[in-house]
């Protein structure tokens, strides 16, 4: 892999409520190089939105705030930087796609005009240049008769097109981090072809690295070179994609790739769900946020949060559960069964 | 006989502007669809936003008003069905909704909920009605405690329970289930998929399952039923739609769906289809799929073509509606040359 863009270390971020302090990231840790593309999974609420908002430094404060941790981009540290070197970092180094392009984009600015404003800050282009590059940027990612379409309101655009819009906007200054966060949650399937087909060409055209923040394991296995899978605000493994897939070590992953029905297989197997609720951030429980669904839970599960085991090249798991006894488990899983045997 | 058995249903919606709200368009929103559902089986309907797959759920049901065709259920025509008798259907077709935080009355308890259409067909005393409140939350996995509690004290997965305890209370026959999963963050996904297939069991429920999830579609269905813009294109049984799909937009829909695996997903090649999906208010000429169609020739801009069995290559019922449908025959994969003569319709496409 390329040079490394960004290393996150033991991140924790925490909001400050009436109800109580919630949790939400907890001690997380990551790198991105150039090229390279990092999946972030995990259901909702588990951390992964706010650990990205984080590198951002976008968390609304008060009641949000990054309560530990180093974020580290060419030697910066984001966490400690002044607000105006955050800004020219926004947009310049780290651009985001947000989930939903229906309310992510001004209703009463012209695209281009949207698309023009970071040009103009970062760049110091004029009006007119920036106006054209961002005509030129549109046609970039697909939008046909682009010319005439960077005059138009997002109100004009459909789903898609908004959602290529917005990626417009984030290569405009050509960021060498890309965050995407469930770019395509609210799209159709064959729009959301169409836009992890942009993504990648963006990122090969700009070689820039990308974190992909979904829910979607599929989309995950399509897009990413490493993935990280967060539960409860904590990382629970994370490793090369294909040892995820065909050799995950932590439970809750077992269990998120049991749960998933498959198109490919024609015999209908019986899904296995995990058993019971995410837990609650305000009340996280002591130990693995995960115990108390686990089925496999053992007393120093409620105890302490396991270190991080490192079980292959670039591939570690937090799991109190010893190595050999999760394999012997894991084998006798059907979702892995079946793997096993193919 | 088939449970359920819906004719060229239609609904159009009409668009009205101007302060005379005189109609200026139409929405052709579902545009003559026709599918047997046979009982204890499960037909899923899939396709992608405005496709008119909930409309459908919601005119079969007659929720609204369809435009023109028939709904047979159990021989009695549910288009044409009197007051009394519509209430009497309504005991044996049942509906669970997408959003379980916007169909459950947040003023109410959930014995009210569950209890609701008990209490309006007069069915027992009230503490009878008590006891099958409890027992139907307990076969959808809460429990007797969770009664006296309301909506919002429950989670996306547990309001979802309440909504299935809710559709079950009558002992239906038929539930239309639009979207029950959508919602639903993917460990509770599964539990409530499970629910449901136990449930149909337990019950011998006959489903439609409404859903955009291919995957899960497939998953739950016994045939699937793919629509684009408000018509249906293919009915295949659903262990043989992902190897062997004939209409060219079931195709490009099948190769779009990401696959949880990275090896697959390294070898597939992906059919990407250009723009979006048309508007239901404009419609393309002949078939409704023709402008984003890899396949589409001149014939295809005349007229649609007709839902016509293709004689089961693959071994099973199939149905599709494409002049120039994939065909499998010794294990092998063509595209005709020659527009497919059956798929004609009435109306006179001809080459």
């Amino acid at each position: 892999m390329g040079e490394r863009l960004l290393t996150v270390e033991d991140l924790s971020t925490h909001f400050f409520t009436y109800a109580g302090v919630v949790k939400a990231v907890n001690g997380v840790s990551f790198t991105l190089d150039r090229k390279e593309t990092l999946g972030i999974v995990g259901e909702s609420g588990s951390g992964k939105t706010v650990a990205a908002l984080s590198i951002m430094r976008l968390i609304p404060d008060p009641p949000g705030k990054i309560v530990g941790g180093r974020i580290d981009l060419g030697g910066r540290d984001l966490r400690t930087i002044s607000d105006d070197e955050i800004r020219q970092v926004r947009g310049n180094d780290i651009a985001m796609i947000f989930q939903d392009p229906m309310t992510s984009l001004n209703p009463v600015v012209k695209i281009g005009s949207q698309i023009a404003e970071a040009i103009i800050l970062h760049q110091g282009k004029t009006k007119g240049e920036a106006w054209q590059m961002a005509a030129q940027l549109l046609d970039r990612v697909g939008i046909p008769d682009a010319a005439k379409r960077v005059n138009q309101y997002p109100f004009e655009f459909s789903g898609g097109m908004r959602q290529r819009a917005m990626i417009a906007m984030a290569i405009s200054c050509n960021p060498d981090i890309l965050i995407a966060d469930e770019p395509t949650t609210a799209l159709d399937v064959t729009i959301q072809a169409q836009i992890i087909d942009v993504i990648r060409e963006m990122q090969e055209r700009y070689e820039s690295g990308v974190i992909a923040i979904t829910h979607d394991l599929g989309v995950v296995a399509e897009i990413a070179d490493k993935v990280m899978v967060m539960y409860g605000g904590r990382t629970v493994e994370y490793g090369p994609v294909d040892e995820i897939y065909y050799n995950p070590h932590h439970p809750y992953t077992w269990g998120l790739l049991g749960s998933l029905p498959r198109l490919d297989v024609a015999e209908k197997a019986r899904l296995t769900p995990i058993k019971g609720q995410p837990p609650d951030l305000i009340a996280l429980p002591a130990g693995c946020p995960f115990s108390g669904r686990c089925p496999y839970e053992r007393k120093e599960c409620r105890g302490e949060w396991p270190a991080l085991e490192i079980v292959g090249p670039d591939h570690g798991v937090s799991c109190w559960i010893p190595v050999d006894e999760r394999h012997a488990i894991r084998e006798k899983l059907p979702h892995f069964e079946k793997e096993a045997a193919s | 006989m088939s449970l359920l058995e819906v004719r060229e249903l239609k609904k159009h919606f009409p668009i009205k502007s101007g302060v005379l709200k005189r109609q200026t368009g139409t929405v052709y929103a579902v545009d003559g669809v026709s599918f047997n559902v046979e009982k204890g089986e499960t037909l899923g309907l899939v396709g992608e936003s405005g496709c008119g797959k909930s409309t459908t759920g919601r005119a079969v049901l007659r929720l609204i008003d369809a435009t023109a065709g028939t709904v047979v259920f159990e021989d009695i025509d549910v288009m044409k069905a009197s007051g009394s008798e519509m209430q009497k259907l309504r005991r044996d077709m049942q509906i669970i909704f997408q959003d379980p935080y916007a169909s459950l009355n947040p003023r109410m308890r959930v014995r009210d909920i569950v209890g609701e259409s008990l209490k309006i067909h007069n069915i027992g005393t009230p503490e009878e009605r008590k006891k099958r409140v409890f027992e139907l939350l307990e076969t959808v996995g809460l429990n007797a405690e969770h009664a006296e509690r309301y909506p919002h004290e429950f989670s996306g997965g547990q309001r979802q329970r309440i909504g299935i305890a809710r559709a079950l209370a009558l002992n239906p026959k038929l539930i239309i289930c639009d979207e029950p999963v959508s919602a639903l963050d993917v460990s509770i996904r599964a539990q409530v998929i499970n629910l449901l297939e136990d449930l149909q069991d337990e019950f011998d429920l006959t489903y439609v399952f409404i859903a955009h999830d291919l995957s899960v579609v497939k998953h739950i269905s016994d045939r699937v039923a793919v629509m684009y813009l408000g018509k249906i294109v293919e009915i295949s049984d659903s262990r043989l739609l992902y190897d062997f799909p004939q209409h060219p937009y079931t195709e490009a829909l099948l190769s779009a769906v990401p696959i949880p695996d990275p090896h697959t997903e390294r070898a597939r090649r992906r059919i990407i289809l250009e723009g979006d999906v048309p508007s239901p208010a404009n419609p393309p000429k002949g078939c409704v799929f023709h402008p984003r169609c890899p396949r589409a020739q001149e014939i295809c801009t005349t007229a649609m073509p007709r839902l016509v069995s293709t004689g089961g290559d693959a071994g099973s019922p199939h149905e599709m509606a494409c002049y120039f449908p994939a065909r499998f025959a010794g294990g092998e994969r063509r595209v005709d040359t020659e527009p497919f003569k059956a798929a004609f319709s009435a109306a006179g496409a001809s080459v």
